[in-house]
């Protein structure tokens, strides 16, 4: 029968082995080499971008990565689904956005900050998300 | 209750009650937005309403979690709190900083990271409050009597979580890093460490109400905290595998969490099996019945129902939709949830003095809940599985489906009702326990 002794032995040694493992493949995810976000076209704007998408929390309403609220569209490949002319109307819009009667907050943005967003989610676009971008792509694109 | 200093726990526990009333209402804010009736978008719109009530979940557990450790650390390490004025001044900087955090998501001071949206200058704060606390826990520890291993589980779940709190203050210009190390704190918490929390909280409530040998649920105890961190922390692959790294996580978070069940599955029975192998018939039956109740729904909630969606080939088409939904509110309410609500209708009566423990008004508060926050994680599922075909399978527009499923939130919403109510009918047995009492020093026989 299991003694307390040997629990605890089960315990940390399996907590510390599991975690080393988890530190391991960290280092090995992130290696360049293994990058599948083309890390180097991060650029000040998408930089800007990404600092507009949490200050405003985006997240809040919106997926991305399919991260978020669940209670608007996904975000990732919006650009090659909406284009960037609907991208732009949608952001700069000084009354809610309500497409099918669901109200968007009324950004107003400004050419700088629209033009940010757009090249953060061009940048999102280009992630390969092992076959999720496939999933996620098509839906609305077939249907514009 | 045998130190006078247990009595601050009381406090914490009011800040939950208060904070949890809260959350709940923001959760309707969200219910009637999704069913078009959403008059308040002008002042609190979806994304406000959705950071306030995620996040008052955090804060109100975690304060939960608190209150569990002031009360239990004493009493398991044999001594008063070393400090019970910083104790106090530790509660009133918890609440001006999570008071601060909610009324500024109301103008927009926040991060929209999903349950990280507090803003880095209060993250700051945050860590100064729990470093204190910390202080105060670790000390009556380290200079009391004894060292059981159930206030050492306890108390190592909650620096743990406190160091893990770390990770996500970090900048990334990479929306694919910053999630990747978002998840180090919320999934190495939720299904990690606050598990060592949830653990430990169990373990003294089963010594507590079964009398069984303290030896016997200590040695379970590390057996259960030993499959939670082999499982869990690879099991954080399960976020990974959609959002931009490695295929790796595909084969690594597949395998580890699909055994996460296994924590949940030994919670259960180890819950289940001192109750029956206990031969102690404590007079608290509401808190038997939310003690061994955390530990059966935390294996649906947290363990079944995680699976159902948590293999890659399933999760391609799950990621990003209503059954996350689902899960998140089942694993929350039984796991975290319950756990504090028992250790609040245990202690209760022993820091109070008053014997309320086998009201009617206490049953069927557990009942309403309970039954409530099943049918809305039904409701969540049918929403997400028909969002599932139409969108991902169908193809269908993201709108037109939402207004598909619109039904659902209005039973969703029914059920919230019953769960609400099942809330407000504990609330109102805590407010009629009174508040605590040097009487209760000679009360408590337990």
């Amino acid at each position: 029968m299991l003694s307390k002794s040997q629990a605890r032995a089960f315990f940390l040694g399996g907590t510390v082995v599991t975690f080393m493992a988890f530190i391991g493949l960290t280092i090995y995810s992130f290696r360049p080499q293994n990058d599948q976000t083309h890390h180097d076209k991060i650029d000040a704007q998408v930089i800007r971008g990404k600092h507009l998408w949490e200050t405003n929390n985006c997240m809040g309403c919106h997926t991305i990565l399919g991260e978020g609220g669940y209670y608007a569209p996904e975000l990732t490949k919006v650009v090659e689904r909406k284009g960037e002319e609907y991208i732009k109307i949608v952001l700069q819009s000084k009354v809610p956005w309500e497409p099918n009667g669901r109200k968007m907050v009324a950004y107003a943005m400004n050419d700088e900050d629209t033009q940010a967003m757009i090249a953060y989610f061009k940048w999102i676009g280009g992630i390969d998300l092992n076959g999720f971008d496939r999933i996620v792509s098509p839906l609305s694109k077939d249907k514009q | 209750m045998k130190y006078k200093s247990q009595k601050v726990a009381y406090w914490f526990f009011a800040l939950c009650m208060l904070l949890f009333t809260l959350q709940i209402v923001y959760g309707f804010i969200m219910g009637f937005a999704r069913i078009g009736m959403d008059g308040l978008h002008d002042f609190i719109p979806f994304n406000t309403a959705r950071a306030v009530h995620t996040n008052l979940l955090v804060v109100w557990l975690l304060t939960g979690f608190m209150g569990a450790a002031y009360y239990i650390i004493p009493e398991e390490a044999q001594r008063e709190l070393i400090s019970v004025k910083w104790a106090y001044i530790q509660l009133i900087s918890l609440a001006v900083v999570g008071v601060v955090a909610i009324v500024g998501y109301h103008f927009n001071y926040w991060e929209g990271r999903k349950f990280l949206e507090i803003p880095r200058e209060l993250d700051y704060l945050v860590v100064v409050n729990v470093l204190l606390f910390l202080g105060l826990i670790l000390g009556t520890l380290f200079t009391g009597k004894r060292k059981t291993t159930t206030a050492l589980v306890l108390s190592m779940g909650l620096l743990f979580a406190a160091l893990l709190y770390l990770p996500g203050m970090i900048w990334f210009d990479s929306q694919v890093t910053d999630s990747f190390f978002r998840w180090w704190v919320v999934h190495l918490w939720v299904e990690g460490v606050w598990e060592l929390i949830m653990g430990g909280i169990l373990s003294y409530l089963l010594i507590k109400l079964t009398g069984v040998d303290r030896e016997v649920i200590e040695k379970w105890l590390y057996v259960i905290v030993g499959l939670t961190f082999l499982s869990g922390i690879l099991g954080t692959g399960h976020h990974y595998y959609y959002i931009g790294v490695n295929k790796i996580w595909l084969i690594v978070g597949g395998i580890f969490s699909a055994l996460e069940p296994l924590a949940f599955l030994a919670m259960a029975l180890f819950a289940v099996y001192m109750y029956r192998k206990g031969e102690k018939s404590h007079p608290n039956k509401i808190a038997l019945f939310w003690t061994i109740g955390a530990a059966i729904v935390s294996f649906i909630g947290a363990g079944l129902l995680g699976f159902a969606h948590t293999l890659p080939q399933t999760n391609l088409y799950t990621h990003g939709t209503l059954v996350t939904a689902m899960h998140g509110h089942y694993a929350f309410w039984g796991a975290y949830a319950m756990i504090v609500l028992a250790i609040i209708s245990y202690a209760l009566p022993n820091i109070t003095g008053r014997k309320r423990h086998d009201k009617t008004n206490g049953h069927m508060a557990f009942w309403l809940s309970n039954i409530g926050m099943l049918g809305m994680t039904v409701a969540f599922g049918v929403a997400g599985v028909v969002q599932v075909y139409m969108e991902r399978k169908m193809g269908l527009d993201f709108m037109k489906v939402q207004n598909e499923i619109s039904i659902h939130f209005v039973v969703l919403l029914l059920c919230a009702t019953l769960f609400a109510t099942g809330i407000t009918m504990y609330i109102i047995e805590f407010i009629k326990y009174g508040k605590p009492s040097d009487e209760a020093m000679t009360t408590d026989t337990h």
